[in-house]
């Protein structure tokens, strides 16, 4: 059975209303942008999503708020989204923010069949509020759960029929842990190669976290803050 | 020189040869630029990289290749990219030597609130409740007052926390303290401020290093 899709429509048919979905990507950089894009036009509500952060208003995951598609967002960072702010003061929106670490390991923990785990992160704060607190050599940890999500949405550079993932720079981010914590793993990449094309060595993802591959074509790619330097 | 110029200065010191260090966005960034050249310092970025060069040329931008801050920046000689995973264990583990972050307010046992103001639009801590905890040292840059004049350096943190008893170094436009089993200790003046001046500034009680006296 191939894993290679050459629509997604088909595939988005199996993610229903009120499904759990962890989306890769940091900011803007390397957000599965074709899939976020075919689940608005889909239109499916009332979902959870786990992500690092929540797109811009008009991009990314920001493009599922404006449709008002999710009902909790679990995230560790939200800073950039007016969309956001006005649904969660609103009380539209249920979130959970979760510290960029706790939520990079939980996803983790998820994928690697591990329930929970003690992290400091978090000790003595809000966030540590109701959890079990235990004491290892002296220092206090709290009790984190680890998530598996119905739906894993990742973006990589390269994929091969098999669903190995080569990512590229710092666009790998959350993307490789989000694509072991997905029930079901949808993966769209800019370049799908051949079978054997990929050296075993170089590949960060191995196809077994993988049910779907996607190739996306002319990434848009948008940057948040362009910074640069004087040309010499 | 301005306040700020000062804070900079003086937190450019904490970091030495051979160092991997995460700088904190906003304020803390800025240190970068001001790091010896002839250090060999890897800087971290909690999205996925460590080795942070400087800003690209315009020709060199690559949408792929950010900063935690979201800016685009290069990766420098050394660099290694990984997932967000692998930047965590990094910093939880205890292999970063340093970490400069920005405060909203200090207490005099270390605590440090610095990611939200009750009332305002919640925004998030990011990787800072991760950073104050992993990091092998924690040094906190900020003002020493806010706009109303009032301190920011405290008995007691009246904003949420984002880590208890975690700082190591403060460093403000006033002063330099660290934080010791034996409390809060004033360690430098900044150029132009007196023992006198800082008392009437400052919230927290502290001790004085005998060399500051």
């Amino acid at each position: 059975m191939s894993k290679i899709i050459t629509s997604l429509d088909e595939v988005l048919e199996q993610v229903q209303d009120g499904a759990s979905i962890a989306v890769g990507g940091f900011g803007l950089c390397g957000i599965p942008e074709k899939l976020i894009i075919a689940l608005q036009e889909k239109g499916t509500k009332e979902l959870t999503v786990y992500s690092n952060n929540c797109g811009v208003d008009d991009w990314g995951l920001g493009l599922l708020l404006q449709n008002k598609q999710i009902k909790k967002m679990v995230a560790s960072y939200v800073g950039e989204n007016k969309t956001f702010e006005k649904q969660f003061l609103s009380g539209e929106l249920e979130v959970e923010l979760v510290p960029q670490g706790t939520l990079a390991e939980r996803l983790r923990a998820g994928g690697a069949g591990i329930p929970g785990f003690y992290t400091a992160t978090g000790v003595g704060t809000e966030v540590a509020k109701g959890k079990e607190h235990k004491e290892f050599d002296g220092k206090t940890y709290i009790l984190e759960r680890g998530i598996v999500a119905d739906f894993a949405f990742v973006k990589a550079w390269k994929a091969d029929p098999f669903g190995n993932l080569v990512f590229r720079k710092t666009a790998r981010n959350f993307n490789p842990t989000v694509a072991t914590a997905g029930k079901i793993t949808i993966v769209e990449v800019e370049e799908l190669v051949g079978a054997g094309e990929l050296d075993p060595d170089e590949i960060h993802t191995p196809g077994v976290y993988v049910q779907h591959v996607y190739e996306g074509k002319t990434y848009e790619k948008r940057i948040e803050r362009l910074t640069t330097r004087k040309e010499a | 020189m301005s306040g700020r110029e000062k804070i900079l200065n003086r937190a450019v010191k904490e970091i030495k040869d051979g160092m991997c260090v995460n700088l904190g966005i906003g304020m803390p960034t800025l240190i970068a630029d001001r790091i010896p050249e002839e250090f060999d310092v890897m800087l971290q970025s909690e999205n996925g990289l460590l080795g942070i060069g400087s800003y690209p040329k315009e020709s060199e931008v690559d949408a792929d290749l950010i900063n935690a801050g979201k800016e685009t920046v290069t990766a420098k000689r050394n660099a290694s990219y990984f997932d967000s995973a692998e930047s965590f264990s990094m910093i939880r583990g205890g292999h970063i030597d340093l970490a400069i972050l920005g405060g909203m307010e200090v207490s005099e046992t270390g605590d440090l609130a610095n990611w939200m103001i009750p009332g305002k639009m919640v925004k998030g801590m990011g990787g800072a409740m991760d950073l104050v905890q992993g990091a092998k040292r924690i040094v906190v840059i900020m003002d020493h007052r806010n706009k109303y004049g009032e301190s920011k350096v405290k008995k007691s943190c009246e904003l949420p926390l984002t880590g208890e008893g975690v700082v190591h170094v403060l460093i403000t436009d006033m002063a330099v303290f660290e934080f010791t089993e034996k409390g809060m200790e004033l360690v430098e003046l900044q150029e132009g401020v007196t023992l006198e001046e800082l008392k009437e500034a400052t919230a927290a009680s502290f001790i004085v290093r005998e060399s500051v006296k």
